[in-house]
């Protein structure tokens, strides 16, 4: 039997503050791998903030904020391999960008275009399943069937603190523990579903602590130090690889942005945290240690900004200038073999659209 | 009589429940200080205050089974389920539990809840977050099942069901929740299982719910510029169905077209033609038409989206099709 190990309490960090928290450094992590994560940064970083200003213009639908989750979401992702899966839910979806996808396939995505559909296989990234946790046991077997099969490969899935309340969450959570399934959940705790606060979702001290109950390790970081997640990860990351099954990191954060762009959170949010949360966002913190570190030159930061710019203004003209989907694209893909009585609904909107 | 809207008309047969019973509470997610995702119950929590007004967890399993266990205590919960779409995860709790407990238990626990809940294409909300599926719960004995299409309707199907001893899944439309129409002064309960004739015609009966009802009365207009006329009929309650009023209204026009958001194959139309053609087969000079949406799941892109749900003009050429005039 597995034996009971209390989940951590205490908030892993590596990054100090500049003054009474010191400074940390990773072991096996070098130069160039520390400026590859702040290029993630900057790349998720620039790609949010252009969407939200697409949003604005009408450019791209309603678009799911991630500001200031950038640092768990590359950390997270540096810390795996190409074959492991990404299962990420909407506040990841621009997760893919970190594996080569290209911009304008996202932005597609949020254009609703089938040029935003990717293959799942060819950045091993999941689709993005818009209801809570509904992914979690999709991860669960997935990592479970690596396994089966004799692979090496893990599987991480990212999920919010609400999400810790659905029904998915516990049968996903709990079967990948019986299964010893090599699977990292990663748990987005940004303390707030839209507007429920996190003191409404749950009465557990901590959300690492509902990792006791599957018996697996539970773990807490600092969400807005990349490193610190980026280590957590790599440790169950091993961990999974070594056949010991699932971990739970909790990566504590803050929303500091709406959920949405239809939400306004000033009925319910606290404004001034929300203020002092934005001063030690987790871009700004990182390029710190860098520059405190002396590995970031502001040359340097600055090409790689403008880089990033350069992507989403390529990115969303490409998105742009695809062509309006075809009508029979509706019935596609509903079935892998759609029966030929329904060819009559294709028929019946082409004769409607008078192209047919 | 004052104006309301759809949103307003929910809210203040809400409150006029909560006014009158300590018994009828609110709960659902989001609903308390942000006042709903569709901005329902805003102002509700200062009223009544978050015994009443009460944020749960995401747990759509958790949030209608704790409904039961109130209204199996005598409470009349209104649970509100963000989206349609969620009811998959609540599934068990509606279909197993609440559905069965009366007939399981003899006739002696009564489940009075009531299950608010909203869809419905027109916003691009994509194929997770825009479905129609009352269908789904038509076909389980021991539910009642409401979509109300008017401000006055949802206030006054809302109230009765709150009251209604049996279980109940009332079904809003999401691009409905601003359209106005005046209602009485004080609030007049509306029964269930009754329909309402909008519009009296002479040459086709178009039986239609939610946003259709919208979209058949637009229909209708353009139809009697063509002379045809038309007869508007919105069930209301889905389930008990008032088959005599649409019956009724068959047997006049003798001609009749379903229409619904809901996609058309194996839908709730297809329940109305097959009570339609028994109980009137002498009296239909045409084959029945369904609308509805094609079969496919939403698209998210909002031209793709029109494509896949039926409008007015999808309701006119049905109606020009039960009159032979459509020249296909």
């Amino acid at each position: 039997m597995a034996q009971v190990v209390p989940a951590e309490h205490e908030l892993r960090r590596v990054i100090g503050d500049g003054e009474s928290i010191p400074d940390r450094e990773v072991e096996g992590l070098g130069e160039a791998d520390l400026l590859e994560l702040h290029r993630s940064l900057v790349l998720l970083r620039t790609y949010d903030e252009r969407s939200l200003v697409y949003h604005r213009q009408g450019r791209i639908g309603t678009y799911a904020i991630f500001w200031n989750h950038e640092a768990m979401q590359a950390g997270a992702v540096h810390a795996l391999d190409d074959e492991d899966w990404i299962f990420p839910s909407y506040r990841e979806s621009a997760i893919g960008l970190l594996r080569g996808m290209p911009a304008s396939t996202v932005l597609s995505w949020w254009r609703g275009h089938p040029a935003g559909w990717w293959n799942p296989a060819d950045y091993n990234v999941a689709s993005i399943c818009v209801p809570i946790a509904t992914h979690v046991p999709h991860a669960a077997g997935l990592a479970w069937g690596k396994k089966l099969r004799g692979e090496s490969a893990c599987a991480l899935v990212f999920f919010g603190d609400g999400a810790t309340s659905e029904g998915s969450f516990h049968e996903g959570a709990n079967f990948a523990a019986v299964t010893d399934a090599p699977l990292v959940l990663l748990c987005n705790n940004n303390q707030w579903a839209i507007s429920t606060p996190l003191e409404a979702q749950t009465r557990a001290e901590t959300l690492a602590d509902k990792a006791v109950g599957y018996g697996m390790p539970g773990v807490r970081v600092d969400g807005a130090d990349v490193l610190a997640v980026y280590e957590a990860t790599r440790e169950a990351v091993a961990r999974a690889r070594t056949g010991e099954g699932p971990t739970f990191v909790e990566a504590v954060t803050y929303r500091a942005a709406p959920h949405a762009t239809a939400d306004d959170p000033r009925a319910y949010i606290d404004l001034e945290r929300v203020e002092e949360e934005r001063k030690r966002e987790c871009v700004g913190r990182y390029e710190a240690y860098l520059e405190r570190l002396g590995v970031l030159e502001p040359e340097h930061a600055e090409a790689v900004r403008s880089e990033a710019r350069e992507l989403m203004r390529r990115g969303i003209a490409q998105a742009e200038a695809e062509p309006p989907p075809d009508s029979e694209l509706l019935f596609a893909h509903a079935f892998v073999d759609p029966p030929a009585s329904f060819g009559s609904d294709l028929d019946e909107l082409r004769r409607i659209l008078g192209d047919g | 009589m004052p104006e309301l809207s759809y949103r307003e008309a929910v809210r203040d047969a809400l409150a006029t429940a909560m006014r009158r019973d300590d018994e009828v509470f609110v709960m659902g997610e989001d609903i308390a200080e942000m006042g709903g995702s569709m901005g329902v119950t805003q102002g509700m929590l200062d009223e009544f205050g978050p015994e009443r007004v009460r944020n749960t967890p995401i747990s759509e399993m958790a949030l209608v089974g704790a409904g039961i266990g109130a209204a199996m205590q005598g409470m009349r919960p209104v649970v509100e389920v963000m989206y349609e779409d969620f009811l998959t995860l609540a599934c068990e709790q509606i279909v197993n539990q609440a559905a069965k407990h009366r007939y399981m238990s003899g006739g002696q626990v009564k489940v009075p809840l009531t299950v608010r809940t909203q869809g419905g294409a027109g916003w691009s909300p994509g194929a997770q977050h825009a479905q129609q599926l009352e269908a789904w719960f038509v076909h389980v004995p021991g539910l009642k099942v409401v979509f109300a299409s008017t401000p006055a309707d949802v206030r006054g199907l809302l109230y009765t069901s709150i009251y209604d001893d049996n279980p109940v899944v009332f079904f809003e439309h999401r691009t409905l929740y601003g359209i106005k129409e005046e209602v009485p002064d004080e609030l007049e309960p509306i029964e269930l299982g009754k329909a309402r004739v909008h519009r009296e015609g002479e040459d086709v009966t178009v039986v239609a719910t939610g946003r259709l009802v919208h979209e058949a009365l637009r229909a209708a207009e353009e139809a009697e510029g063509e002379g045809v006329s038309v007869e508007v009929v919105d069930p209301r309650t889905l389930q008990p169905l008032d088959e005599e009023t649409l019956v009724a209204s068959v047997k006049k026009t003798n001609r009749c077209v379903v229409a619904h958001e809901a996609v058309t194959r194996m839908g709730f139309g297809a329940e109305v033609a097959a009570v339609l053609q028994h109980q009137a087969f002498d009296w239909l000079d045409a084959p029945i038409e369904r609308v509805g949406a094609r079969f496919t799941p939403l698209p998210f892109a909002p031209v793709m989206e029109e494509w896949v749900v039926p409008h007015a003009a999808d309701v006119l050429e049905a109606i020009r099709r039960t009159v032979g005039r459509n020249g296909h």
